[in-house]
């Protein structure tokens, strides 16, 4: 084995060498696919050439492999990451320095980032002597590149050299992340303000002070948008670092900059990261236990709410609002109930009234939290006009979306209120022109009947449900017989063997041949929760009659059901040619519909 | 040396003739150092030139363009839905700023716009495992010792590769490419659209300019040409077949199909015609390297635009006045349609434009002189001074002059070329590529 892997091997040869040398060989053939496993089984390599030869011949050779197509540079990036073992230990993880720099330079961001990643990782492998004298020249060397490609890497690195390197070293690395934040090229100014936050954090808070506001500042006030928002969110983690009395002269002055930006992305990522921010300084807080200062703090946020977050809603963009939209509500549970109802709750009732139907629904899909803080009823006045509009959208996906926050919001609002309000327009959705809706719809009563229980269900659902039975639209028909499938079971037994099987029985003589054959699946479907007299005395004789019915697909649904046999699938072409042999006239477009769904 | 003086005395030190219809070069443009030189042409191919550096034994050159790289880029197509050929004709190129050693260039012609990588290789890997040096399998039996690739010295090879294709985003023609300055996006305008894409997705694109009219009975105007602001990432500009600029700023909305500034010019009622619309049709727009100005060319003439004046130009160079009375015989020969492109030295100090006859015009801005020079093999051969030309107008024609009536309208200047630093212009003739750069005496 030893001598396998010096691989030498005796003098009539190794059969085991054979699959190496096919490795070594595929990792230069013209198959990308067979490059990339060998790339993939790069360590069965390396264990079989043994650490010397690793080092002293694979490593270079992979180092001018930069050429390759992207999937392989990737795979190759990140393998290396993992090869501090196979070049001969930490000792040795300085030799896979070399094809890591030359692929931190390649075009290909995603190669770049796995570069930096596995550059990262093997960085800790170093001792504090191998890091200054080869890493943390190569990440000079990087930061100093002629390509803002090796720029760009260099920027991720910085972080994870800083704490361990002397302190001469430190000021010298401080000064490379300093020129990269006033790089000539975007791409790099980019690169630093996304990781502005993170080197703030391995940085002493003196220096975080002194060196990373004024850059914080400087990139968010760059000339380009794309810079300035990547400096917003920065502030996130640079929030956490700062004692509470400096933020209000370190950091909020810029937010408030931001906030007010003439870019819209750069107002965007401010009402994006704006809950996320003050947890940030809400973390500090609470950390900190000092009642006092938190006192102050929430009237500072609250003196800050009006200036910037009305200026955010009145936003012309409907970016920005339905940004802000769906991070408002979290604000709530920070600033408290009376805080939210002097502060937040007109902006939720401006918002509510909003023409953008996405801004609304973002306020609806997050109410829960506003719940938690002040309760239903304060909304309900406003919440109602809005929802009701929602619901009748001429948009029926916005209607679909509507649908599936009902069971969220009866839950929320209680029985009473949504009988009292909701439940019409539930029922209205049943006879829906969408198929998608109808369906949608059906699915939501089952799941309010899951929450209020079968008792509710007898009183107020099932007599307009089995109410549709005897509409002269088909389609309608249909659905009763989709909302008795779907709600048997939550209802139980008795309702479903009292009030819902006879309609479903009485349903069998209809003159269209698709509700006949529904009938026969519905009846399959129920039989689970119907007790055994009733399934022999009256669900046996109605199948068998629809089993020697005059239309073929009705005969097969009825026998399948009568067998027992369990299936899902309709098959659209059956469905076409029952509408087909149906002696009805039907509206050509509704079945197209129907077809279509 | 010429820069800033009177228009630069051109040598002619590169040209290309190709005697093919599918090479008739369709876009020429230099990369950021002005050391490449790109064309692209009719037959869907895209030749690069590089720069030679300096030789000792021609100390009069700075160097000649010799090819780097040729490759094809786009293919000829069929669109099946819509029963449409899609020609494989370059419409544009525009080069990216350089990133690595490779360099990457976008090509697009109606439809797709494709990125290339044109990189060097002067490695390769030698040894196998299972062949011997001159290919013959080994014995699988008989491997006594692996053997790991070694990297061997060769011959310097250039390759072009695509890198990603951006597709299926342009119901109508593109016109124009457009690469912004955050060095991450660019944008791509079509005759009724402009889209936005980030040069990593080629699966998504935003829409930031919508002209269409609802009912398409009431088109009146088409988008001409766009370009990204050389600064500012937020700015863009388009034209219209109208004659009118509009200065957009994504900074306000996602869409913009409001405009922040609009730049047109009053129309003399004087010289009005039935042809003032189609010749004030604007067929190039470029901002100067400064961001500061914009210059448009129309059937006529080239204007240069102050960014903060919008009612009127600041400038207004006739390319060739002398065919208003021969518009009439330009229509019917549908010459008038010509889409002269016009572009800016590297000090914003001149500019260059063509016209017909392969005569092309440069003005130089401060001294306000202008000068005729043609493009053909008999006038400019290698090191030959240019010789200023000169069209008659009047009765008379003087020596040296040639007559308005013998221009040959076949021969004509669309595509120009100016190094970004240099007095070095590339000036596309149909299907030969003129290089000429200033005389060092």
């Amino acid at each position: 084995r030893q001598l396998r892997r010096n691989g030498g091997g005796g003098a009539d040869g190794d059969d085991s060498l054979y699959p190496i040398a096919v490795l070594i060989d595929e990792l230069r053939n013209e198959d990308v696919q067979l490059r990339l496993n060998s790339i993939k089984k790069l360590s069965t390599i390396a264990l079989a050439l043994g650490v010397e030869r690793t080092r002293t011949e694979l490593l270079p050779f992979l180092t001018d492999t930069i050429y390759d197509e992207d999937e392989v540079l990737l795979a190759l990036a990140e393998q290396l990451g993992n090869f501090t073992m196979l070049v001969g230990g930490p000792e040795y993880v300085h030799c896979l320095l070399p094809p890591l720099e030359s692929l931190a330079t390649v075009e290909e961001t995603v190669v770049r980032d796995k570069a930096v990643e596995s550059l990262r990782k093997i960085s800790q492998e170093h001792s504090p002597v191998d890091l200054e004298v080869h890493f943390e020249p190569l990440v000079k060397r990087l930061a100093s590149g002629d390509w803002f490609t090796s720029r760009t890497s260099a920027c991720g690195l910085f972080s994870v050299c800083y704490p361990r390197v002397s302190s001469t070293v430190k000021a010298e690395i401080r000064q490379h992340f300093r020129t990269l934040c006033s790089d000539d090229t975007p791409m790099v100014r980019r690169a630093a303000a996304s990781k502005l936050g993170e080197f703030a954090k391995v940085l002493e808070l003196d220096y975080v002070k002194s060196d990373i506001i004024s850059l914080f500042t400087a990139l968010a006030s760059d000339e380009q948008d794309s810079v300035r928002l990547l400096a917003v969110e920065a502030c996130v983690s640079i929030a956490t670092l700062l004692p509470q009395e400096d933020l209000e002269s370190l950091v909020m002055p810029t937010l408030r900059q931001a906030a007010e930006d003439k870019s819209w992305r750069v107002r965007y990522m401010v009402a994006d990261k704006f809950s996320e921010t003050f947890v940030s300084l809400q973390m500090y807080l609470c950390f900190n236990c000092i009642h006092s200062v938190l006192t102050i703090w929430l009237s500072d946020l609250c003196l800050l709410c009006p200036v910037s977050e009305q200026e955010l809603v009145s936003d012309t963009n409907q970016h920005v609002k339905s940004a802000l939209a769906s991070v408002i509500m979290g604000l709530s549970t920070i600033l408290g109930k009376d805080n939210t109802i002097e502060h937040l709750l007109p902006l939720f009732l401006a918002q509510l009234k909003d023409e953008c139907p996405e801004v609304r629904l973002n306020i609806i899909s997050n109410l829960d939290c506003v719940n938690e803080v002040i309760g239903i009823r304060q909304l309900s006045q406003s919440l109602l006009p809005a929802i009701v509009e929602l619901a009748e959208d001429a948009k029926w996906r916005v209607r679909l979306a509507i649908i599936e926050y009902m069971p969220l919001l009866a839950g929320q609002l209680g029985v009473e209120f949504f009988d009292e309000k909701l439940n019409t327009l539930c029922m209205a959705w049943l006879i829906d022109h969408v198929y998608a809706i109808r369906e949608a719809a059906t699915c939501n009563l089952m799941k309010l009947v899951e929450k209020f229980g079968a008792e509710w269900a007898q009183n107020t659902i099932v007599p307009k449900v089995l109410g549709m039975a005897n509409d002269p639209n088909y389609l309608h028909r249909m659905t009763t017989l989709f909302c008795i499938n779907a709600l048997s079971e939550a209802c139980g037994q008795d309702i479903t063997t009292k009030q819902m099987l006879p309609v479903v029985l009485k349903m069998s003589n209809d003159q269209v041949a698709n509700v006949r054959f529904n009938v026969a699946k519905s009846l399959q479907k129920i039989g689970p929760v119907l007790d055994s007299n009733a399934l022999q005395t009256e669900v046996k004789p109605v199948l068998e009659k629809l089993a020697t019915d005059t239309d073929m697909d009705v005969k097969y649904f009825a026998q399948e059901a009568i067998s027992g046999k369990h299936f899902t699938l309709i098959n659209v072409n059956k469905l076409k040619m029952a509408i087909i042999k149906s002696e009805m006239h039907f509206n050509l477009l509704v079945f197209t519909v129907l077809v279509l769904a | 040396e010429g820069r800033g003086k009177d228009p630069p005395h051109l040598v002619g030190i590169h040209s290309v003739f190709c005697p093919f219809s599918a090479d008739i070069i369709s876009t020429v443009e230099f990369n950021y150092s002005g050391d490449l030189l790109a064309t692209g042409d009719k037959g869907g191919r895209v030749v690069i030139f590089q720069h030679e550096q300096e030789s000792k034994n021609r100390p009069q050159l700075r160097g000649e363009y010799n090819v780097y790289s040729t490759f094809q880029s786009h293919e000829p197509e069929f669109d099946y839905l819509k029963s449409l050929e899609i020609e494989e004709k370059i419409n544009k190129i525009r080069w990216l700023p350089q990133q690595n050693a490779a360099h990457f260039l976008l090509s697009t012609n109606d439809k797709t716009i494709k990125l290339w990588k044109i990189s060097e290789r002067d490695k390769r890997a030698e040894g196998y495992n299972l062949k011997d040096e001159d290919g013959r399998l080994r014995d699988p039996f008989r491997i006594t010792s692996l053997r790991v690739p070694v990297l061997m010295p060769m011959d310097l090879m250039v390759e072009a590769s695509p890198r990603r294709i951006f597709a299926n985003a342009h119901t109508y023609h593109i016109n124009s490419i457009s690469v912004n300055s955050d060095h991450e996006t660019y944008l791509s305008a079509d005759d009724l659209r402009i889209n936005l894409w980030h040069l990593e997705i080629t699966d998504r694109s935003f829409n930031i300019v919508d002209i269409k009219p609802a009912n398409m009975e009431e088109l009146t105007e088409v988008i001409t040409a766009a370009e990204c602001h050389p600064l500012q990432c937020n700015v863009f500009v388009y034209s219209s077949s109208k004659g009118t600029i509009r200065l957009c700023d994504m900074r306000a909305a996602a869409l913009c199909d409001r405009h922040s500034k609009f730049f047109e010019e009053p129309e003399d009622p004087s010289s009005r015609s039935f042809f003032s619309e189609i010749i004030s049709s604007i067929s190039d727009v470029k901002f100067s390297h400064s961001g500061r100005y914009m210059m448009t060319r129309d059937y006529l003439s080239v204007k240069v635009w102050d960014l903060n004046m919008e009612n009127r130009p600041v400038e207004t160079y006739q390319v060739h006045e002398y065919l208003r009375s021969k518009l009439c015989s330009l229509y019917e020969n549908d010459c008038i349609f010509d889409k002269f492109e016009c572009c800016w030295n590297g000090s914003d100090s001149a500019i260059m434009t063509g016209s017909y006859n392969n005569f092309f015009r440069m003005f130089d801005r401060n001294t306000r002189r202008d000068i005729t020079l043609e493009a053909s093999r008999e006038s400019s051969k290698p090191r030959a001074t240019l010789k200023p030309r000169k069209v008659s107008t009047g009765g008379k024609r003087k020596k040296d002059e040639i007559s308005v009536d013998s221009l040959d309208f076949n021969k004509k200047i669309l595509h120009t070329a100016w190094h970004p630093k240099d007095n070095v212009i590339a000036v596309a003739a149909t299907n030969n590529l003129y290089i000429f750069q200033d005389k060092i005496n």
